[in-house]
């Protein structure tokens, strides 16, 4: 089974993720995003930096995975894939993995944007293990917004756009928890990202909101909801794409 | 046994019944032409007997293995070429094959040697490390096949695998699904070239608004139908034959003329033929084509 999801997996990387537009777009849309908040602001880059790393990881883990199953419906690969001895779960795992591999790679680009700043990782391992979890929740997180069984590209953006940019502002990337009012908690409790952006935090400002291991168990729980979310309903959604 | 065992299979589409209680079987080591109008329930019966999707109700077993419960033994066992699925355009040949042979658990060095004789076999090994979407229809189709053929399979499902292809490559097909009968493979062939089907294969069934409607050899069924014969005469010179009290369809330089009494219309043209000075360059009398077959038991209906 492993060998057929590295094989989904390095061809969806052959496919869509080692092409120029999409690595330079994975870096530079949060980079911009980030420099829109940072420009006229007098904030310090260790604050910066974890919500830069966070916005990457999210956006790239997001970014590819939600149209893998659309485009294939729409350039009809699916059915030749699917009448190989694969299961949906090894198909789902194969994107996610993909998915994880680019996440993981591109996340390196902001910490090295930091350490280039002067700031430092206090935790790098917390950071390692942290950005680890993310990029297999959030690449999860993308095939579920896949699970609508349509074969239009176009949809599928704009459901992932709806539910991720909402995401961005409630997960303590702009505003940290600790300043937030008791119902901006509360909201910022719901969101994953907001874990993950408080472990990073932790491992470059040497401070967190939730204790660590609420931060990694909710990383953990939402990734393995993700997951089973994805593949069961891209089981149900799999024969009605034909 | 059986290579296809298939029993009172059903599929339904909101409410609509594309495949309703079909039964039939084919045999080990058979080329099997799987027939239908546009809509008549061919491409969902191959879906459901290659896992794709799963049927409402009825079994139907491939190599002895059970379409629902062990549906991915069926997969192993199968090499599908589906009418309407691509290559990867941006992988290279090598890398779709290579892709497939993966997903069939083919070890690394095995499937590197099954590409290598396939793609030679096909006439595209030289562009093995061009990508996909460079290729022209032919070559598209020939990788499909080798795609189909690179896990061995004991049962070949070939949907439409010479449309719209050009002469040579259609013909290389048609010549390679000949050879894998003689390598002991079976194969379930839907088409809607008649020529092709009649050529190629054993048996024959035909599906009709979801249900099947005969199963029999090329042979049989053109007996079967009885009825009219087609009459074909070729003349040293173009004439109206329409004054003759038959029906006259032309064709090229062949006039053809469908008859329950083919002695009436023998005697007719060669009479006509005396009386004007015309040289009667041929003269067959064909029996009904797989096609007249085809038309008569569809009640002549095409979704298109």
């Amino acid at each position: 089974m492993g060998s057929k999801i590295w094989a989904i997996a390095r061809k969806d990387i052959q496919m869509y993720y080692f092409k120029g537009p999409v690595v330079i777009f994975g870096v530079l849309f949060p980079l911009f995003l980030f420099l829109a908040f940072y420009i006229g602001r007098n904030l310090p880059a260790a604050f910066l930096i974890p919500g830069l790393v966070a916005m990457t990881i999210f956006f790239t883990s997001t970014s590819v995975s939600p149209v893998i199953m659309p485009w294939e419906t729409q350039m009809r690969t699916l059915e030749r894939l699917i009448s190989c001895p694969v299961t949906v779960r090894t198909l789902i795992v194969g994107d996610i993995l993909a998915s994880f591999i680019f996440g993981t790679c591109i996340s390196a680009v902001p910490v090295a944007v930091g350490v280039a700043l002067g700031v430092s990782v206090k935790s790098p391992v917390i950071l390692a293990i942290a950005v680890i979890l993310a990029a297999f929740c959030f690449s999860a997180l993308g095939l579920l917004f896949s699970a609508p069984p349509t074969s239009l590209v176009s949809n599928i953006m704009m459901l992932s756009t709806f539910v991720k940019f909402p995401v961005i502002f409630i997960s303590g990337i702009f505003i940290p928890v600790d300043q937030m009012p008791g119902w901006g908690v509360a909201v910022a409790s719901l969101s994953p990202l907001t874990y993950f952006t408080d472990l990073a935090r932790y491992a470059i400002q040497g401070y967190a909101y939730y204790p660590l291991y609420a931060d990694f168990a909710a990383l953990f729980v939402y990734a393995a909801l993700f997951l089973f979310l994805a593949v069961r309903l891209h089981e149900r959604a799999l024969p009605k794409r034909f | 046994m059986d290579a296809i065992e298939v029993k009172d299979l059903s599929k339904s589409f909101e409410g609509l019944k594309a495949v309703d209680s079909v039964s039939f079987s084919v045999h080990t080591s058979e080329i099997f032409g799987f027939l239908g109008p546009n809509g008549a329930g061919k491409t969902t019966t191959v879906r459901m007997l290659t896992g794709v999707i799963k049927p409402d109700s009825g079994e139907a077993r491939v190599m002895g293995r059970d379409i629902e419960s062990e549906t991915k033994r069926v997969k192993e066992v199968l090499g599908v070429l589906p009418e309407t699925a691509n290559a990867y355009p941006d992988l290279t040949a090598w890398g779709n094959l290579m892709l497939i042979a993966s997903l069939y658990g083919i070890p690394r060095r095995e499937g590197e040697r099954r590409a290598t004789t396939l793609l030679k076999e096909f006439g595209i090994y030289e562009r093995r490390s061009s990508k996909v979407k460079g290729f022209s229809k032919g070559m598209k189709q020939r990788l499909m096949l080798s795609m189909a053929l690179v896990s061995d399979p004991e049962v070949l499902f070939l949907d439409e695998p010479t449309s719209g292809l050009d002469v040579q490559s259609a013909r290389a097909i048609r010549q390679r699904i000949k050879e894998l009968q003689e390598e002991s493979k079976t194969v379930f062939l839907t088409s809607h070239n008649m020529q092709e089907v009649g050529e190629l294969c054993d048996r024959v069934g035909i599906i009709n608004k979801g249900k099947m409607v005969t199963v029999d050899s090329p042979e049989h069924l053109r007996t079967r139908i009885g009825g009219s014969v087609a009459v074909e005469v070729r003349l040293d010179r173009a004439v109206d034959l329409s004054r003759l009290d038959f029906k006259v369809e032309r064709a090229g330089d062949t006039y053809r003329i469908y008859t329950t009494e083919p002695h009436d219309v023998i005697r007719a043209i060669v009479g006509f033929a005396t009386l004007n000075g015309l040289k009667i360059l041929s003269l067959n009398v064909q029996p009904p084509s797989l096609e007249d077959v085809f038309v008569k038991l569809t009640g002549g209906s095409n979704g298109q």
